[in-house]
């Protein structure tokens, strides 16, 4: 089997399944008074100074969530009270789900933000919260979020990064950024699911008002217990992951073998996640070309899976103007410990299929 | 062989996988997203798949089957609903069961099992395909009481050739579930499905309504001579030969009446004494399973009829069906022909052409 879907989820690092199994081991409630509650609060505190560093934000800012749909949603309810919302066309479920009735901001052909559009909308009424990815999930493409950063601070705009997919695969440094807030999850660099965070900017970040306020967690600003386990093994992904450059070159050459199969490249030529390619087969049905794959041991995914698990029209490559290649899409995304068999594997299969279904589509 | 099952959810189409999979093939589930499931109950925010999807997964996870959900609810919307709906507005009564036999499961479905390197598509219908002289036979199921035949009269030889329908060999429905209790599928004992998939609780009447709202527009009851004997409340709610909702437009001297043609254009139900009808009905889009020849056979003109004495004789467009005895033809309907335990074709029944 080859795994190619790791902006779905990211193989489990062995540090964090190694961090997962002593934190369970480690037990206690880090509410609690007594010792094993201390023991759970040091681990609890020293994940989040070890994630904050790693991202470039303070431990007191950031707020472990669920993952990064919560992280997204919470950035969406603390920020945006009393705010325009402004979000890029090719965001996350997490994010436009949150911000329904939203002003859109468009994408150009390989899905980068139109920035004059941005100027346009922020210009157009009172103080907005504006949401947009660092790296989308379907295509790997980048925003020029310097720039964004700077058009809403100029307009006293608020900022909502959605990095869960940049995060540990390109340098992701908070306090640079320019982003009043930042999600990342555990599962997408190569920690267990259940854990995500929120990150905060020090003006925002001491009254955060809560989505869930149960028993006052996180400074009042997330409810529940936090599942430390999987917290600690989101520190220890956290702390190990990186290199991901080293990735475009087998990316770059599982691209040219399926261009070379009859493959069109979206979102190509621009600044794009290292180990993300999103291709188009013309004439083929992006599903049948995932069950095809999946059926030759190669497993990459198309589109947003709804949880009845067919794959929906992407509403990201719709918004790039694909066409009819947003139905003829997959996504390969190569894994952090993919390596050159991992490309000839999924090139061996996709030049079968690309011949068999190819020549049908005609 | 790798074999492509079309799994719905229920017992039959699971017990089809369940069985194949024992037999040792290489089976791959594929359940169709049909219609917005969240949508076409009217609950809000609620799941686009069914509890059958959820069923078709549960299924396939206990077999240890690959498994995939298609979605096919644009095409199901054009081939099947869109249709169905401007049948009724045409003065029709559609057969959607067969638009969807004929569209999104036989020609779609038998074309992702080639492109999947699948030999064969197999389905839970209650039929059989025999091999013959003249290649692969569409025949009656074994159990009269669950015989699909009718329905899948549109099969073509080369879907059929493909295909495998392998209860219609089972004696009845007892023995499917029993074998699907013998594999352990979670669904052994589910309830069998009813009417009409994607209408809610059978009110066919709201989905026409809302796609076609001419064809639930109240309209005038005629005799045959053009009088004016009454009022109904849409034509979609009549078919040819019914004789409930026609209110005082029954009777007339004693003599009971029922519905002997509906006219889309004009949105009128027309009446006539019961026991009315022709002996000639037209056929268009008429499929095969013989080369096509004149033929003294058994035609069905309705899901539920009797068989009828008939010659059908091919022609440029369609076939025509010469009756023995006069009977009440719905047009939309299908007229399939049988011979024995073996379908030799059939067609869908055209509107009479005027006088």
């Amino acid at each position: 089997m080859t795994y190619l879907d790791a902006n779905a989820t990211e193989t489990l690092r062995p540090e964090a399944r190694a961090a997962v199994l002593a934190a369970l081991d480690g037990g206690g409630n880090p509410s609690s008074v007594h010792a094993a509650g201390r023991g759970a609060r040091r681990r609890l505190e020293e994940a989040r100074e070890s994630i904050a560093e790693r991202f470039g934000g303070r431990p007191s800012d950031l707020v472990f969530t669920s993952g990064g749909t919560e992280a997204d949603v919470l950035a969406v309810h603390a920020l945006g009270a009393g705010r325009r919302l402004i979000v890029g066309a090719t965001e996350h479920d997490a994010v436009r789900s949150a911000t329904r009735g939203a002003a859109v901001l468009a994408v150009d052909g390989a899905g980068v933000a139109d920035l004059e559009a941005l100027r346009r909308l922020l210009a157009e009424g009172g103080p907005a919260l504006v949401c947009l990815m660092l790296a989308n999930n379907e295509t790997g493409t980048m925003q020029p979020m310097t720039e964004a950063g700077r058009l809403c601070r100029q307009a006293g705009a608020l900022l909502h990064v959605d990095a869960v997919q940049a995060a540990g695969r390109v340098a992701v440094d908070f306090a640079t950024l320019g982003a009043d807030s930042m999600a990342i999850s555990s599962h997408k660099l190569g920690g267990p699911q259940g854990a995500g965070a929120l990150l905060v900017a020090p003006t925002l970040s001491a009254g955060l008002a809560p989505l869930i306020a149960g028993g006052g967690q996180e400074r009042g600003r997330r409810g529940g217990t936090p599942p430390l386990p999987a917290i600690a093994g989101f520190a220890a992904a956290a702390r190990a992951a990186g290199g991901a450059a080293a990735l475009a070159v087998l990316r770059d050459a599982a691209e040219q073998g399926a261009v070379a199969a009859g493959a069109v490249v979206l979102g190509a030529g621009v600044p794009r996640l290292p180990n993300t390619t999103c291709l188009a087969l013309p004439g083929v049905r992006a599903e049948t070309q995932v069950i095809a794959l999946d059926l030759a041991g190669v497993q990459v995914s198309a589109g947003a899976a709804c949880s009845s698990g067919k794959v929906a029209r992407s509403h990201v490559l719709d918004a790039m103007g694909a066409g009819a290649l947003a139905g003829e899409a997959i996504r390969v995304s190569l894994p952090w410990c993919a390596g050159q068999a991992d490309v000839a594997a999924f090139l061996l299969a996709y030049r079968i299929m690309a011949a068999r279904l190819s020549r049908r589509a005609a | 062989m790798r074999v492509l099952v079309a799994m719905s959810g229920g017992v039959d189409s699971s017990a089809v996988a369940g069985l194949l999979a024992e037999a040792g093939h290489e089976v791959i589930g594929v359940t169709l997203q049909l219609y917005d499931h969240g949508a076409a109950t009217g609950r809000k925010g609620a799941c686009c798949a069914g509890q059958d999807i959820h069923d078709a997964r549960r299924v396939a996870d206990h077999l240890g089957i690959a498994h995939y959900v298609i979605d096919a609810e644009a095409r199901f919307r054009d081939a099947v609903i869109t249709d169905f709906a401007d049948s009724y507005a045409r003065g029709e009564t559609p057969v959607p069961c067969i638009r969807c036999n004929q569209t999104v499961k036989f020609n779609d479905l038998v074309a992702l099992a080639e492109d999947l390197g699948a030999e064969r598509l197999a389905t839970g219908h209650y039929v059989r395909r025999l091999d013959g002289p003249e290649g692969a036979e569409l025949h009656r199921a074994v159990d009269p009481a669950r015989d699909q035949s009718w329905f899948l009269f549109a099969t073509t030889r080369a879907q059929l050739a493909r295909t495998l329908f392998p209860l219609g060999g089972m004696p009845d429905k007892a023995a499917v579930r029993a074998e699907a209790g013998r594999l352990g599928l979670p669904v052994a004992s589910k309830p069998d499905s009813q009417d009409i998939c994607f209408v809610p609780q059978g009110t066919y009447g709201d989905v026409v309504a809302r796609l076609r709202p001419e064809a639930a527009e109240p309209g005038e009851i005629v005799t045959e001579a053009g009088e004016v004997v009454g009022r109904h409340d849409g034509i979609a709610r009549y078919t040819v030969g019914q004789g409930k909702r026609l209110g005082m437009a029954a009777q007339a001297g004693g003599e009971r009446r029922v519905v002997v043609a509906l006219d889309g254009a004009r949105r009128r139900v027309v009446v006539g004494p019961a026991g009315s009808g022709t002996r000639l009905v037209r056929l268009d889009e008429v499929n095969w399973l013989t080369p096509a020849r004149t033929l003294r056979c058994a035609v069905k003109l309705r899901s539920g009829d009797s068989l009828r004495a008939a010659e059908v004789v091919p022609t440029a467009d369609g076939a025509e069906v010469h009756l023995d005895a006069p009977v009440l033809a719905a047009p939309g309907q299908a007229c399939v022909f049988y011979q024995g335990t073996r379908v030799l074709g059939g067609g869908f029944i055209c509107p009479p052409q005027p006088v």
